[in-house]
């Protein structure tokens, strides 16, 4: 065993020395980890396009920040919280990495929670959508970025009741995310005096709907909700339409929908779909000019969940910037401090529950007719201010906020 | 005494290994090592296919992590109430299942795992897919804490030697002659005046027992139990880790759950992400038709044959 002790006070001695050389910055470098879906049912909202963001906000900085490289690593993890709290695990024992980002699907943003705290390092999610991240579930280094599912109801759900869709029946995908965003949209609902008959849950991912929607057929609400989202929702609203629910005279409400969505449905299919976005890119010259660039990297326009990580990543490397430090409480710290100013959030603001706070958008989807060509497939009908769409700092029920 | 070398070599390797080697993957090691082993004994010893062990990994695992983070029990007698209620369950589908043979056992164990999988989808405990996450490590005997990764890869450690020599104790013992026996020709072990199905019963919850053993430490060293753990895809891959390493060898599993995991783990990392199930199918298939006796298998041929 005295082996085994002379060794490890060689490696501590070791580690010492090394940390002695840059005192301000870990290990001499910033690395920043990306968990993402890169191949399965969110990966075309967030994915590889999440990926391209981040560097994009690190080519921002010249690929260094207060004289320290900045590296970047991704992983796949296939929307598996097991495999993702096992990378990031990893990561932060072995691998160096100062921050795990993007984090789409709430079980595997939730596992990687519990890791942050451990290791004292900051999540920055941006696809992850459930409410409770920054109430019952929130840590205190864990920040939530592009929106959540109480904006979305706020969103979509008031603009439904409001046009006469008063009586709801939900398609749920079966984890945390589905029952958040389902929970919050029938506050909205039953708030705004409509009315939930029930709801089904499917399992995530699913491929056939057929027996979910014809639950949804024969219990004859006016409006079917779907809270899911990606893979899900387009095969949903696929099998809505052989099925003719529209035609029917039922009408179906996307809760989570993304620009990507509205691409891989085409507009025929999608046109007249109410939507809450964190983001557009044909919003002003900034977001035009932002977003062409992703297009050139890409080949693809932004979806919110993407240019939310772009943000989220920019801002965290500006706060290392103004501190000199990547220390996680400093930087944190800074983070705050800063308000979040960038072609994706004006005058954004960090609260201590871990909200970022910005203005959110309803849009509607275009008819053919009144698209311009590809990518221009949505209007802004409505500015929602960051307090109506995320609550006060008073509701959020954070525990260490 | 060869063995016994190899196997002094092989413990003092494992001890000096987490020095050089990331600990919490070789604590993943262990877990499917002490899996695969597990399933080793009904499959190489007892004969008979089982498709659902998936469903007492799991099962464990979602147990244990009840145990200690609901009720708060402490490590040690979590990892037990994990292993008990797997031993419980596998008492249930042993019962049903040892009564028929072949592709109808594997068939059958499949179908009761399946049941399992579905009641850990629906079950409000079990959190659907996002799992029972943040179960607490605790402390080792109240002292020594857990959180720590060397003082974690050691305990995994002791629990995997011991249950380790369990089996090989199980299978040199008389009842593992039986076992063979009634592998090889069951109407002759019958003949004998030997009740069979007792003894396969038997080997299957012992099987059971210990599979759940491996998967309420799996949970405790990840502080997670997901579904994964109980999907089929469980099941499949713990019989292709006993065919790769060898099938009916004691360390065989061992080391077939050591490549499998290796290789998922890094080349999940390397260019051939998207990859790793058809590298590991095209292992198999090689697996299958070069070396049918498995690695260790192999090498033992080997040995005999050249001395």
């Amino acid at each position: 065993m005295k082996f085994v002790k002379t060794l490890s006070a060689g490696v501590s001695a070791l580690a010492l020395l090394a940390s002695a050389a840059s005192a301000e910055i870990s290990d001499g470098k910033v690395k920043i980890g990306i968990l993402t879906d890169m191949s399965a049912s969110y990966s075309d909202v967030a994915g590889p396009g999440a990926v391209a963001a981040a560097e994009m906000a690190i080519e921002e900085f010249g690929g260094q920040v207060a004289g320290a490289p900045i590296e970047l690593v991704t992983a796949d993890h296939q929307n598996k919280a097991d495999i993702a709290a096992n990378t990031a695990r990893e990561w932060g024992d072995t691998g160096q990495v100062d921050t795990f980002a993007e984090l789409v699907t709430t079980s595997v943003a939730m596992a990687v929670f519990e890791v942050a705290k451990q290791q004292n390092k900051i999540a920055l999610v941006s696809g992850a959508a459930s409410s409770p991240l920054t109430n019952d579930a929130c840590i205190p280094t864990g920040l939530h970025w592009t929106y959540n599912t109480r904006a979305l109801a706020v969103g979509t759900g008031s603009a439904v009741v409001a046009e006469g869709g008063d009586s709801w029946f939900f398609l749920t995908a079966d984890y945390a995310f589905g029952e958040a965003l389902q929970k919050d949209v029938t506050a909205v609902v039953e708030k705004a005096g409509g009315k939930v008959l029930g709801s089904v849950k499917h399992p995530f991912p699913a491929s056939d709907f057929s027996s979910f929607i014809l639950q949804a057929q024969a219990s004859g609400a006016k409006v079917i909700g779907l809270a899911n989202a990606g893979a899900d929702t387009i095969n949903a609203i696929k099998a809505a339409n052989e099925f003719g629910i529209v035609a029917g005279g039922q009408s179906i409400a996307g809760l989570l929908v993304f620009l990507s969505d509205i691409h891989a449905l085409g507009l025929e299919v999608a046109q007249g779909l109410q939507m809450t976005v964190s983001f557009y890119w044909d919003m002003d010259d900034e977001t035009r000019a932002w977003s062409k660039k992703f297009m050139e990297k890409t080949g693809k326009m932004p979806t919110g969940v993407q240019a939310g990580t772009y943000s989220a990543v920019r801002h965290y490397l500006k706060a290392i910037e103004a501190t000199g430090s990547d220390d996680t409480d400093t930087v944190l710290a800074k983070m705050r401090e800063m308000p979040v100013e960038d072609m994706f959030a004006h005058g954004g603001v960090l609260r201590t529950d871990g909200r970022m706070v910005h203005d959110m958008y309803l849009a509607k989807v275009k008819a053919p007719s009144e698209s311009s060509g590809p990518w221009d497939y949505l209007k802004i009908v409505r500015t929602i201010p960051g307090e109506e769409a995320f609550g006060t700092l008073e509701e959020s029920t954070c525990p260490t906020k | 005494m060869n063995a016994k070398i190899g196997y002094l070599i092989a413990l003092v390797l494992l001890i000096v290994a987490p020095f050089v080697i990331y600990p919490v993957f070789l604590m993943k090691v262990l877990c499917f090592a002490l899996f695969a082993s597990a399933f080793n004994l009904i499959l190489g010893y007892g004969g008979l296919l089982s498709f659902g062990h998936a469903a007492f990994f799991g099962g464990a695992s979602y147990v244990t992590g009840h145990a200690l983070k609901v009720w708060g029990l402490p490590t040690e007698l979590g990892i037990l109430t994990g292993a008990a209620a797997a031993c419980v369950l596998g008492f249930l589908v042993g019962m049903i299942a040892i009564r028929r043979q072949g592709i109808y056992f594997a068939m059958i164990t499949l179908a009761m795992a399946q049941m399992v999988f579905f009641l850990f989808i629906t079950a409000p405990f079990t959190g659907g897919e996002n799992g029972l996450q943040g179960i607490p490590r605790g402390t080792a005997l109240g002292a020594i804490d857990l959180q720590d990764n060397l003082n974690m890869y050691y305990f995994v450690l002791a629990i995997f030697v011991l249950a380790y020599f369990l089996i090989s104790r199980t299978v040199n013992s008389p009842f593992g002659q039986v076992l063979g026996a009634i592998r090889d020709n069951e109407n002759r072990a019958k003949s004998l005046g030997y009740d069979t199905d007792k003894y396969k019963l038997l080997a299957f919850v012992l099987s059971a027992t210990l599979a759940g053993l491996a998967g309420a430490t799996k949970s405790v060293v990840f502080q997670l139990a997901s579904l994964t753990d109980a999907h089929w895809h469980m099941s499949g891959e713990v019989v292709l880790m006993t065919l790769l390493g060898g099938l009916g060898t004691i360390p065989g599993p061992a080391v077939g759950a050591g490549i499998i995991v290796t290789l998922q783990n890094y080349l999940a990392k390397g260019p051939l992400g998207g990859w790793v199930p058809v590298v590991l199918g095209l292992i198999f298939i090689v697996c299958v038709l070069a070396f049918r006796r498995g690695v260790v298998g192999e090498i033992k041929a080997m040995i005999r044959k050249s001395f």
